[in-house]
C-alpha cells in the first residue's frame, strides 16, 4: 500500500483552523496535499450529513478543525461539534469506520505548525490503515 | 412508598371493571378527558379521546396493539394545548417517547396525567385483527402472556416487544399493574404525588401492594434483557460492515414510513424531503458517471444513517419503524443496536427521566476530552 494516497475531507472553521492553514501557507510550512479543505464558518455547523456523505462517497478520512474550547467565535459551536462527533463516531464505528478515520482537532489561528503536524499525522495514520472499507461501496453508489 | 388500589374482576369482566375507574375519573372531575385504547368497528382498537363517561365501557387499555405510537398522538393533543386536563393511557414505550418529546417541547405535560399499562407486548396491526377475529380478548391475552404464551396460530408479539426490557412505565403518574397482580386482579399504582391525588379523587379506594409485583417484573425484565442481548449480538455479528448494513437495507424504497411512524423522529421538516435532496438530472447523471451506474432511488443507506444520528439518542425501541416498513425490513435491531451505543456514550437512556437533558442539547467546556485527545 505504499502508493496509496488517502483522501481526507477537512472541514476547517473560518476563524481558527482555516486561518491556521493560511498561516501554515504564509509560513511556508508544507503539509501533505491529501487534505481537501472545505472552509466552514464554525466547526459547530458541520452537519453529520456532511461527514457521513463524505465517507459514503469514498473518503478515507474526515477531519474537523475548530477553535479551542473557550475560543469559539460563536462562543460554543465547537462544544456542540464535540458532542456531535462523539455521537457520529459511535454510529460509524459499528460498521467499520473507526475513530481513527474521523478526527476532531482544536487548532487555533496561531497554530500553523500544529496544523502541519495534524495533517502529516492523519495522512500517515490513514496510509497505515489503508483505503476506507467504504470505497468499494461508494462504487456501488448506494 | 407507592400507593395502590385494587380492581378485582370476574372472568371476562376486566374491561368492564376497569371502565368504572375511568368513568370515576371523568365523573369526579379528576380529568376532563381520557385518551385510551378503545374498541372500534371491524376488530380495531385505536387510541380515542373520551370526554363523556358514557363511552368508558368501550375502553380496552390492555389491548395488545399500538396502531400508531401514542406519543405522536400525545404530541398532536398537547403541543398546542387545549387548557383542559387529560389522562393518557399508554404503553411504557409510548410513555418513554413522551418523556423524550417533552424535552423537545413537542409534548406539553402541564395538564396531563400519564397512565402506564404493564406491557407484555403487542401484535402487529394485521395480526391483531386476526387475533380479534379468533375471539381474542385483552384479558385472555394477559392471562396467556403472564404464563409466557404470546404466540397465537402463526403469529406472535412484535420482535421489538420480545427484546423490550421496559415492561413497566417508571415515569408515569399512575400504572395499571398486572405483573404480579395475580389472576382476577388489576392494581392501580400511584407513582407520583399527582398520581396519588388522582387516585384518591377517582374513588378507586386503596389497597396493599400486590405481593408478587417486584419479583414478577424482575423476572420478565431478566428474560427480555437476555433476549435483547442475544438478538443484538447476533445482529452485530452479521452487520459489522457498511456492506452488510446495505444488504439489510437493500429493500428500502425511501418511502420514509419508518420516519413517519417513529415517535422520536423530531424534525418538523425532514431534510430528506427538502430541496437539499431534490437534485437535477445533470447531478444524477454525474453520479452515475462515477461508476457507470446509480441505483435509484439513491441515498437509501444515507437516509437511515442520518436518521440514526438524529434520533438514536432518543430511541425507545418501540418497534414502530419495523411495523411501518412496507418491505419487511427489520429496522428494530439496527436502531436499537445503534441507540445502545450512542446512549451509552452519553450515559443517557431515552425515557428514563424527565431531568436528564438530551445529550445534544447541552454541552460543557470541560468534558469529553477523549474526542480530540488534546488538553491545553
Amino acid at each position: 500500500m505504499s502508493d496509496f494516497e488517502p483522501q481526507i475531507v477537512a472541514f476547517f472553521c473560518n476563524w481558527c483552523t482555516f486561518t491556521a492553514a493560511d498561516l501554515a501557507g504564509t509560513s511556508r510550512l508544507s503539509y501533505p496535499p491529501n487534505l481537501k479543505i472545505i472552509r466552514v464558518m464554525c466547526s459547530g455547523m458541520v452537519d453529520p450529513k456532511y461527514v457521513v456523505k463524505a465517507f459514503l462517497n469514498g473518503a478515507d478520512g474526515v477531519l474537523i478543525g475548530g477553535c479551542w474550547p473557550g475560543d469559539c467565535h460563536y462562543i460554543n459551536g465547537n462544544l456542540k461539534a464535540r458532542r456531535r462527533v462523539a455521537n457520529v463516531n459511535e454510529i460509524l464505528k459499528q460498521f467499520g469506520i473507526g475513530e481513527e478515520r474521523f478526527w476532531l482537532r482544536w487548532i487555533a489561528a496561531s497554530e500553523g505548525t500544529m496544523l502541519q503536524e495534524v495533517a502529516i499525522e492523519m495522512t500517515k495514520k490513514l496510509k497505515e490503515l489503508g483505503p476506507s472499507p467504504l470505497r468499494s461501496l461508494a462504487q456501488a453508489a448506494v | 412508598m407507592a400507593k395502590f388500589a385494587k380492581v378485582s374482576f370476574q372472568k371476562d369482566e376486566m374491561n368492564k371493571k376497569l371502565s368504572t375507574f375511568f368513568k370515576g375519573m371523568l365523573d369526579n372531575g379528576v380529568v376532563d378527558a381520557v385518551l385510551a385504547p378503545m374498541v372500534q368497528s371491524n376488530n380495531g382498537v385505536r387510541l380515542s379521546l373520551v370526554t363523556s363517561p358514557d363511552h368508558a365501557p368501550l375502553l380496552d387499555p390492555f389491548a395488545p396493539v399500538a396502531a400508531v405510537s401514542g406519543a405522536k398522538i400525545a404530541s398532536s393533543l398537547t403541543a398546542r394545548p387545549s387548557g383542559r386536563s387529560l389522562a393518557m393511557v399508554l404503553h411504557p414505550c409510548e410513555i418513554r417517547a413522551v418523556v423524550e418529546l417533552s424535552k423537545l417541547k413537542q409534548v406539553n405535560l402541564d395538564n396531563v396525567l400519564l397512565i402506564g399499562t404493564d406491557c407484555l407486548g403487542r401484535y402487529e396491526n394485521t395480526d391483531f385483527v386476526k387475533f380479534k377475529k379468533e375471539g381474542g380478548t385483552s384479558e385472555a391475552f394477559l392471562g396467556n402472556a403472564l404464563a409466557g404464551k404470546t404466540a397465537v396460530q402463526d403469529f406472535d408479539i412484535c420482535g421489538a416487544c420480545k427484546i423490550c426490557e421496559f415492561p413497566t412505565a417508571a415515569t408515569a403518574d399512575l400504572n395499571l399493574v398486572v405483573l404480579g397482580a395475580g389472576s382476577g386482579d388489576v392494581y392501580i399504582e400511584a407513582l407520583t404525588e399527582k398520581g396519588e391525588q388522582a387516585l384518591d379523587k377517582s374513588g378507586a379506594g386503596s389497597s396493599a401492594a400486590p405481593a408478587g409485583r417486584d419479583e414478577a417484573v424482575k423476572k420478565l425484565v431478566a428474560t427480555r434483557t437476555e433476549a435483547r442481548d442475544k438478538t443484538l449480538a447476533e445482529y452485530r455479528d452479521a452487520t459489522n460492515s457498511f456492506e452488510a448494513l446495505a444488504d439489510k437495507l437493500a429493500n428500502c424504497v425511501n418511502c420514509y414510513n419508518c420516519r413517519v411512524a417513529c415517535p422520536v423522529c423530531y424534525c418538523k421538516e425532514c431534510v430528506f424531503v427538502t430541496d437539499t435532496f431534490r437534485h437535477t438530472g445533470e447531478q444524477y447523471m454525474m453520479w452515475a458517471d462515477q461508476s457507470g451506474k446509480l441505483k435509484m432511488p439513491n441515498d437509501t443507506l444515507f437516509f437511515h444513517l442520518i436518521r440514526m444520528t438524529h434520533m438514536s439518542l432518543s430511541c425507545v425501541g418501540c418497534g414502530q419503524c419495523t411495523s411501518a416498513c412496507p418491505n419487511d425490513i427489520d429496522l428494530v435491531p439496527i436502531f436499537r443496536a445503534g441507540a445502545e451505543k450512542t446512549q451509552a456514550r452519553f450515559d443517557y437512556q431515552a425515557g428514563r427521566s424527565f431531568d436528564e437533558a438530551l445529550p445534544l442539547s447541552e454541552f460543557k467546556s470541560d468534558e469529553m476530552e477523549e474526542v480530540t485527545g488534546q488538553v491545553k
